[in-house]
């Protein structure tokens, strides 16, 4: 298997470490409420389909990389740096605490 | 003051040589790591090329004067044989001199020596001299550039250094083998 960084290219997977859904990478607001907390903790999706996932470039650029991938198919699609998919927090901290609803906590999605 | 013993990372190990392909320790000179500040991108940029050099881009490196600039992440890079000069208030410096071992592997079966200990593909067309990949050597870290036609610099940690020696010369060996096996 090998990831694409979308700075060094294409890379063996080994070069890389996987930190769970992407969504790890948006934490919520200082402000944010403990039911933003507990959603960025520990609710996740299980789609059957497209998912992205949190990978880091550990023995390669030190980048933090989010890598959209297919769970039906398996296949690995498009790479994006995190930093350049905007902002490092959710977007509207505290929204998913707004809707209550556990199967869309993921404020953060662009 | 004790008087204290200056010695190169590789002092003692290097050089080796075997199926003409030579390992040895590039002189000891001063590297920097360069982190522009934020919004400083340019300016520092506009700093590096005051002295000859300029930022590179992702695996790439630029080298001019006996002084060179290496990639190795996202805003990140190391100066390698000049003074920082220049970059006051536009990025971070920091002295990584005495953090690094830095080696040269030279010789027309480099390409393959390394081949044994690195997953990518370093043939001249993949990666043209000045090349740089942050990547491994075996279970270690490493700045690999591509010095020469047939010479590659490989840059790990210092406290690696006899690991790293040890793991290519081993290589070397290996494949000199292979090659007087016929
Ligand atoms: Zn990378």
């Amino acid at each position: 298997m090998r990831l694409t960084c979308p700075l060094c290219g294409s890379r063996d997977r080994r070069e890389f470490t996987y930190y769970g859904d992407a969504v790890y990478a948006s934490r919520p607001g200082p402000d944010a409420p403990p039911e933003a907390w507990d959603a960025y903790l520990h609710l996740r999706d299980n789609p059957a389909g497209e998912t992205r996932d949190l990978w880091y470039h550990e023995m390669g650029c030190s980048a933090w990389i989010e890598v959209t991938r297919d769970t039906v198919t398996h296949a690995v699609g498009a790479t994006r740096l995190i930093a350049e998919r905007g902002g490092g927090r959710a977007s509207g901290a505290g929204s998913p605490a707004k809707k209550k609803a556990p199967s869309k906590p993921r404020g953060g999605r662009a | 003051m004790p008087s204290l013993i200056s010695k190169s990372p590789c002092e003692d190990l290097l050089p080796v040589e075997a199926g003409g392909v030579k390992l040895s320790e590039y002189p000891v000179d001063r590297v920097s790591s360069v982190a522009p500040f934020a919004g400083k991108e340019r300016a520092s940029g506009a700093a590096l090329k005051a002295i000859g050099l300029g930022w590179p881009k992702p695996g790439q490196s630029i080298s001019a004067n006996g002084a060179r600039i290496l990639w190795t992440g996202r805003g990140q890079a190391f100066l390698v044989g000049a003074e920082p000069a220049g970059l006051d208030g536009l990025a971070a410096i920091t002295d990584q001199s005495d953090g690094w071992a830095r080696l040269r592997l030279a010789g027309s079966g480099a390409e393959t020596v390394l081949a044994r200990l690195v997953a990518l593909d370093l043939r001249p067309g993949a990666f043209p001299e000045g090349s740089v990949a942050r990547t491994g050597l075996g279970h270690m870290m490493m700045i690999l550039r591509r010095d020469g036609a047939d010479a590659f610099e490989i840059m790990v940690f210092r406290s690696m250094a006899a690991f790293a020696v040890r793991e290519l010369h081993h290589a070397m060996t290996a494949c000199a083998a292979r090659v007087a096996a016929g």
